[in-house]
């Protein structure tokens, strides 16, 4: 089933809308009552302490999972939307080369084999890894591998990008050139919705803030607003760096 | 990795196709239920270029014990047997599975031992005394306890002796003349074999032949084709063939000049 | 008696055409029965590994099972089928080539199956939020699981390869050990042995043994080299 598609602006796939969304496993609710809307064009760092449920929400909103109670939609009504994707925190990368891990989510959505290697092609230019492309992808470093993730989200031309610790284990300059990354997608015009546990981070990349804390998003609105005034002592204690769970 | 995984696969696949191609290509032949000892005495190896250069006939033979060969008959997967056990194999033609059964050669049971000969054998007036010897002795027997022709003609004796076997020296190996004599070297132990088999035997360790010569001991061997009214897809032409060439002055004067060793192992007997 | 090691290098020195045709056989045979079990097994094994049904468990445990299925017992089974007097006897395959690929493969299939899907059920593990992520359906991922793990399934698949061209009693029993036309280098060993010609048989062992020595060589080889080159 190789159908050429074209590569067009499509019809925004945002604002995309969790309504009451909770999710529990057995008696434990892990994420309670979230009410959030995602804003096409805005970068929105989703923070909190670690089990405060955020990469779960990343996982909810890209549909990996599905909400317990509550509704995640779309703008376009699709209840998996193709123009959307996703960094997990330990991304895999497939035992084959740089470029075959680039064709094969094209692959996968059905691109036809010419269009695919513009892409790919495009892609590994983009990214600086032309000379990496017919390297084995589990062989290359932390950094590079980070990178490899990146790109193929990329290459699946989404509106909105999840991304969840982008730098984590990372050490600093391969986390510049991530966080310089995403700067030039949101350039580009893509929504990133992505978690960090970094404060300096959170604050050259963040938009937007959303604050979970035990499963419930106590606090949400344009960033500079979160870290000069917070609304909670939850997210004061956050931002004084007190130990909070 | 890619390529060769590759490779390999079209590799097994062309093989495939060729193994699976093979009854297409196969000419006539047909397929002969036979002894261990028979296939294992070179016997055949002699006789069937020969009939094959006369007749283009190709001989498949399957060496199975006996009563597995009449067995194999019965099923219907082979067209011809060629075994000896004579009361079983006029069963085998009286039940409707055979044709007819033809004599064709024998040749004779002898009783191997240690040739320091412990039950003193070698001064038996005839084979019943030999097995007596044995038994009261104590010496160790192995037997094939297979039911086979030799299984059987061994019974035969025992029976004759009135003596049931069993105890400590009674060893039932459960497998083929071959690996019998093997099992007998071992011990060393008395075991009842085929003339042929004995003289093509290449393992005879510290055995030699301790008892021979009883008329009891005449080990006929007969051939038979199974009945196409049982299994219609019978070759009975090309089988029948086989058999009146078996029983021709050709085929017995090929039997009677297969030799191992300066000895004839089988003596032609067709009527 | 010579000594079994001369033996075997004066059958190989010789070029003898019966070895030859011996070996040939032996080889087609398991090769094939190794594609056929692998062709079935590999996409059987990752289906065990991702679907989800009743008795899973038992069918899980019942090919594990199968793995120590004694050959002579998967002989017979495949001789009854064959046989003249049996449910596939019309098809004339009972001592043919072709009834011996069929036993062997009734042989390699439950390792082929076993070792695949525990091989593709700890991949899935690791790879199945992030397939799902990149659009794969459970489906989809089979044959991304397959070539993902093909390193380790190349040991399974050689266990399976050993088994067969070891094996003797099936064979034995449906192929009949014709000469010329059944007769493998396990069957020969057998026929050689029973002759008491154990010197020839060693020697014939030792010509086995180097052969699945050399395959298994090269396997090891070509596993070590990808996991050296694909991480």
């Amino acid at each position: 089933m190789k159908v050429d598609k074209v590569i067009a602006p499509a019809q925004s796939i945002l604002p995309l809308q969790l309504r009451a969304v909770g999710y529990s496993v057995g008696k434990t609710r892990l994420l309670d009552g979230i009410d959030l809307t995602v804003r096409a064009g805005k970068r929105l760092v989703v923070m909190g302490p670690n089990g405060a449920g955020k990469s779960l929400l990343l996982r909810l909103c890209h549909g990996l999972i599905a909400p317990t109670s509550g509704s995640v939609s779309w703008q376009t009504q699709d209840p998996r939307p193709a123009a959307q994707a996703m960094v997990l925190q330990r991304p895999v990368v497939l035992r084959r080369s740089v470029r075959a891990n680039l064709d094969y989510p094209l692959a996968l959505a059905g691109y036809a084999r010419a269009a695919r290697d513009e892409m790919v092609q495009k892609t590994l230019a983009r990214f600086g890894l032309i000379a990496l492309a017919e390297r084995p992808a589990r062989l290359l470093s932390g950094g590079e591998q980070q990178r490899l993730a990146l790109a193929r989200a990329w290459a699946l031309r989404p509106q909105v990008l999840f991304l969840d610790e982008p730098s984590a284990a990372l050490d600093p300059s391969a986390t510049r050139a991530i966080e310089d990354l995403i700067g030039q997608f949101s350039a580009e015009g893509i929504t990133i919705v992505m978690t960090s546990h970094d404060l300096f981070q959170a604050r050259r990349l963040a938009q937007d803030i959303a604050f979970l804390h035990r499963g419930r998003l106590i606090e949400h609105g344009p960033a500079a607003q979160f870290f000069d005034a917070p609304q909670t002592p939850q997210a004061r204690d956050f931002l004084g760096g007190a130990l909070i769970w | 990795m890619f390529s060769n995984t590759r490779a390999i696969l079209l590799c097994a696949v062309s093989s495939l196709g060729s193994i699976v191609a093979v009854p297409a290509f196969a000419q006539d032949f047909i397929t002969v239920a036979s002894t261990t000892s028979t296939e294992n005495s070179g016997l055949f190896g002699h006789i069937l270029p020969l009939f094959s250069e006369e007749t283009g006939i190709e001989v498949r033979v399957v060496a199975q014990g006996t009563g597995q060969a009449l067995e194999t008959g019965r099923r219907g997967d082979v067209d011809v047997v060629f075994v000896h056990a004579r009361s079983a194999e006029e069963q085998f033609v009286a039940e409707g599975y055979g044709v007819a059964r033809f004599d064709v050669m024998y040749n004779d049971f002898v009783i191997v031992g240690p040739d320091s000969d412990p039950a003193d054998t070698r001064a038996a007036q005839n084979a019943m005394e030999a097995m007596t010897a044995i038994a009261q002795a104590g010496a160790a027997f192995a037997s094939r306890g297979d039911d086979s022709g030799t299984h059987k003609a061994e019974q035969a004796l025992w029976s004759a002796a009135g003596i049931v076997p069993e105890g400590a020296w009674y060893l039932e190996t459960g497998s083929g003349m071959g690996a019998t004599l093997n099992t007998a070297v071992q011990v060393p132990a008395y075991a009842l074999t085929d003339r042929g088999t004995w003289l093509s035997f290449a393992n005879r360790g510290d055995l030699t032949i301790t008892y021979e010569g009883d008329p009891v001991l005449f080990n006929p061997y007969g051939v038979i084709l199974v009945n196409p009214e049982r299994h219609a897809h019978v070759k009975a032409q090309e089988g029948q063939a086989f058999i009146d060439w078996l029983v021709s002055d050709a085929g017995q004067q090929a039997i009677a000049a297969y030799q191992v060793g300066g000895n004839q192992l089988f003596f032609p007997n067709a009527q | 008696m010579d000594g079994p090691f001369l033996i075997a290098l004066g059958l190989i020195a010789s070029g003898d055409p019966a070895l030859t045709d011996i070996i040939a056989l032996s080889l087609k045979v398991t090769l094939t029965a190794v594609s056929i079990g692998c062709l079935i097994g590999l996409p059987l094994g990752a289906g065990l590994a991702l679907a989800q049904f009743p008795c899973r468990g038992a069918i899980v445990v019942a090919f594990n099972a199968l793995m120590g299925l004694p050959p002579v017992v998967a002989g017979l089974l495949v001789y009854l089928m064959l046989s003249r007097s049996g449910p596939l006897g019309d098809l004339a395959l009972l001592f043919t080539p072709t009834a011996m690929v069929i036993a062997q493969a009734i042989l390699i299939l439950p390792i082929v199956i076993s070792l695949t899907r525990s091989v593709v059920e700890d991949l899935w593990a690791e790879y199945r939020e992030q397939l799902r992520s990149l659009g794969a359906g459970r489906l989809r991922a089979v044959p991304t699981l397959l070539w993902d793990g093909r390193v380790s399934l190349v040991t399974g698949i050689l266990a399976g390869f050993g088994r067969a061209s070891a094996e003797v009693g099936a064979v034995l029993i449906v192929g009949g050990n014709i000469a010329g036309h059944t007769r493998t280098m396990t069957t020969a060993i057998t026929l050689e042995t029973s002759r008491g010609s154990l010197g020839l048989a060693v020697a014939l062992g030792i010509i086995l043994l180097l052969i699945t020595l050399s395959l298994n060589a090269a396997a090891w080889g070509l596993a070590q080299s990808a996991r050296g080159r694909l991480g």
